[in-house]
């Protein structure tokens, strides 16, 4: 063989296969680090495979602050003695004021008080967060009082979603994709086929959450009777439930078979109790997004707001952050009994004595840009 | 003759290039001076040319141009014309078939009709390309062995993108154009009938397809193994079986009992290749049209094994609660 092919050969063979080990590097577990969890019988493959250095980055993320010590219910209550105070009205001084500095260690320990008040009036609804942040609280007193079946008894409070952020990591807004060839002859975006974090770097559909998160479009694609039977559920509708799905497996951490048997998906008799509970979380989702993020649209400053001008929404992530139960299913909401009772759940501009101004913002967010979904790896 | 050990081809050997035998029945010729490629020599002929294309070839070359350029120019326009995201992004990029809504009606070009386009030229590629495969073999005086072959491929490909949506109603079941999309609708496909491990035919398919395999490392490994006693001289073996036959046969009989023959070996291995696309593709025309759901089928007919409830029982909470929605 001639010497300079074989060098050629040599050197082009090296470099593909340095560029392939970097790739398979960056891409691929290191063999024989998974931790397996068997759940179902043997033989079934019902399994959880956690990699014990995410595991560790996981249990440090997903530490539950300590609360601050709980007052008294005796006393004048807020409401008496501050001035539009809409929800938490009937508590006393006390317990208020503990439940504001609380919220302020959760939501904005950075700007304190002033990022929902104005300290010159703090009675007054001056900032857009004002409002949401009321509107907040009766969300996560409807979420403990009436989604029990997904949420007790651990609960939730804001730090459930904030973690000491203005706003929680893991939001979605309604992506249309990019269409630039609208009303043209090329091929219209499908809502499929790009490299997208929010389906696990699938060229599934990239907004599973749109119709399945905030409408109520028909997850359910099998069929029940081994013969056709009417089901005309298509294969590129399986392709958004296969999409929603991989956002619930990448939310919570675990595989397909937390929940369901691989050899029959739909057969709930196969299905880890778990399920249920996810079944249920699907109906709370909808209904946060439905009944308390949707309607804050007009309160949001644009930046808050999506490329398609929608509220930012919630999933499953926007909770469970990478862990099958949020904060390891750890009780925070004890602690906190007045955001486990449904107090004061009417209408959000009907309940404000002053006049909402939309899009105000308070000191320290003015500059925050528009945020972009943080995807969950 | 240690040579004949390693896995490459150790020795070229360079006479006269070669022209092949006479073109029988066409106005075409073969065209080009023929030469050598030292790298091609690594892993096969060393002669390149001379190039026959024929009529069905150009037409064949056309037509998949064609189907080539309307799936990647709809895929680099779904990236904004940006070339470094549509080389990104290629593996994730798609021409999708039309929406459900359209059944089998034609779509705009912008919602499948590029797709319905592009599958109506690469089907015209493939069929030209197949009839250019069986009149080559026919020219030189070949059996058709490859041709149908090349067939039983087609047919997989006809059913999947064809003849099952047809039977289905709706050119939206039938599979998209790009590489990580075909897979997830591979994968969907599955999901929404059911779990394709429990069609008998896609079993079988696995079977021929694993068989395949390793008959093909069976065979090359004997042949390889006897090179130096004459094997790589397959062909005359067949009816003159020397001592490199011998030796194989023997080995087989002694490792597992019983052996093929020179000749049979390869009806086995063309068998198992050609039956692999074929069960195949009656598998998929079964799915949807006269089986809805796999699993359900497959515990109907005795073939899904059950397992202890280890949960307890789990209810769909749809049925169970009051006024859900499933």
């Amino acid at each position: 063989m001639m010497p300079g092919l074989k060098l050629g050969l040599g050197i082009v063979g090296s470099v593909a296969a340095a560029l392939l080990g970097i790739a398979m590097l960056s891409n691929f577990e290191m063999p024989g680090q998974q931790i397996t969890v068997q759940r179902g019988f043997r033989g079934v493959a019902m399994e959880t495979n956690y990699n014990p250095v995410q595991l560790a980055k996981y249990v440090a993320e997903n530490k539950v602050p300590a609360s601050l010590p709980q007052l008294p219910a005796t006393g004048p209550k807020a409401g008496q003695v501050y001035k539009n105070v809409l929800v938490l009205g009937e508590l006393s001084v006390g317990q208020f004021t503990r439940l504001m500095v609380s919220i302020t260690n959760w939501v904005s320990p950075k700007q304190g008080c002033a990022y929902c008040h104005n300290t010159n009036n703090m009675a007054e609804d001056t900032y857009y967060t004002k409002i949401v942040a009321r509107r907040m609280l009766q969300m996560t007193q409807n979420i403990n009082a009436n989604w029990a079946p997904h949420v007790a008894p651990a609960g939730v409070t804001c730090y459930t979603c904030h973690r000491g952020n203005n706003v929680p990591n893991y939001i979605w807004w309604k992506d249309e994709g990019p269409t630039p060839n609208k009303g043209g002859a090329l091929e219209v975006s499908m809502g499929q086929n790009r490299a997208s974090t929010s389906v696990g770097n699938s060229s599934l559909p990239y907004d599973p959450f749109t119709p399945m998160l905030e409408g109520d479009y028909p997850i359910r694609q099998q069929g029940e009777t081994a013969l056709p039977n009417g089901n005309r559920h298509s294969i590129k509708e399986t392709e958004w439930t296969y999409a929603l799905m991989i956002h619930f497996a990448q939310s919570l951490g675990v595989n397909c078979t937390y929940c369901h048997n691989s050899r029959a998906f739909g057969d709930w008799s196969q299905s880890a109790p778990q399920r249920v509970t996810a079944w249920h979380g699907i109906r709370m989702v909808r209904d946060i997004n439905l009944e308390y993020m949707d309607p804050l649209q007009g309160v949001f400053p644009v930046s808050r707001l999506g490329t398609s001008g929608d509220s930012p929404k919630v999933a499953c992530a926007t909770c469970h952050q990478g862990v099958f139960k949020p904060l390891y299913g750890v009780n925070m909401v004890d602690a906190f009994p007045e955001l486990k009772v449904v107090g004061q759940q009417a209408g959000l501009v009907q309940t404000s004595l002053m006049v909402v101004n939309p899009g105000v913002y308070p000191a320290g967010a003015q500059a925050t840009p528009r945020m972009k979904p943080t995807p969950i790896n | 003759m240690a040579e004949y050990q390693n896995i490459f081809t150790r020795v070229q050997v360079r006479g006269p290039v070669y022209a092949g035998v006479p073109v029988t029945e066409t106005s075409w010729t073969r065209s080009g001076k023929p030469f050598y490629i030292h790298l091609f020599g690594m892993l096969g002929d060393a002669q390149v040319g001379p190039i026959y294309l024929g009529i069905t070839g150009i037409a064949s070359l056309i037509c998949g141009f064609i189907a080539f350029e309307i799936i990647g120019l709809n895929m680099w326009a779904s990236v904004n014309w940006d070339i470094v995201q549509f080389i990104r992004q290629l593996p994730w990029l798609a021409l999708e078939p039309p929406a459900p809504a359209y059944g089998l009606r034609i779509p705009p070009l912008a919602e499948g009709g590029w797709w319905l386009m592009a599958g109506f030229f690469l089907t015209v590629s493939i069929a030209l390309w197949w009839v250019r495969v069986y009149q080559r073999a026919k020219s030189l005086g070949m059996g058709s062995h490859v041709a149908w072959a090349f067939g039983a491929a087609i047919w997989l490909y006809i059913v999947l993108g064809f003849i099952r949506p047809i039977l289905m109603g709706s050119w939206s079941e039938a599979v998209p154009f790009g590489i990580f999309p075909h897979l997830d609708w591979t994968a969907a496909f599955s999901i929404r009938y059911g779990n394709l491990f429990y069609n008998p035919f896609h079993m079988l398919s696995i079977v021929f397809l694993y068989g395949s395999v390793l008959l093909f490392a069976m065979h090359s490994a004997t042949v390889l193994a006897t090179t130096r006693y004459g094997a790589e001289r397959e062909l005359e073996q067949i009816v003159d079986r020397g001592t490199a036959f011998e030796r194989g046969s023997l080995f087989w009989r002694w490792t597992m009992g019983w052996c093929a023959s020179a000749e049979s070996i390869h009806r086995w291995a063309w068998w198992f290749a050609v039956l692999t696309p074929i069960t195949g593709g009656i598998g998929i025309l079964l799915t949807g049209t006269v089986v809805d759901n796999w699993f359900l089928w497959g515990v109907k007919h005795g073939i899904a094994a059950d397992y202890p409830a280890v949960w307890g029982v789990v209810a769909d909470p749809a049925l169970t609660l009051p006024g859900a929605v499933k």
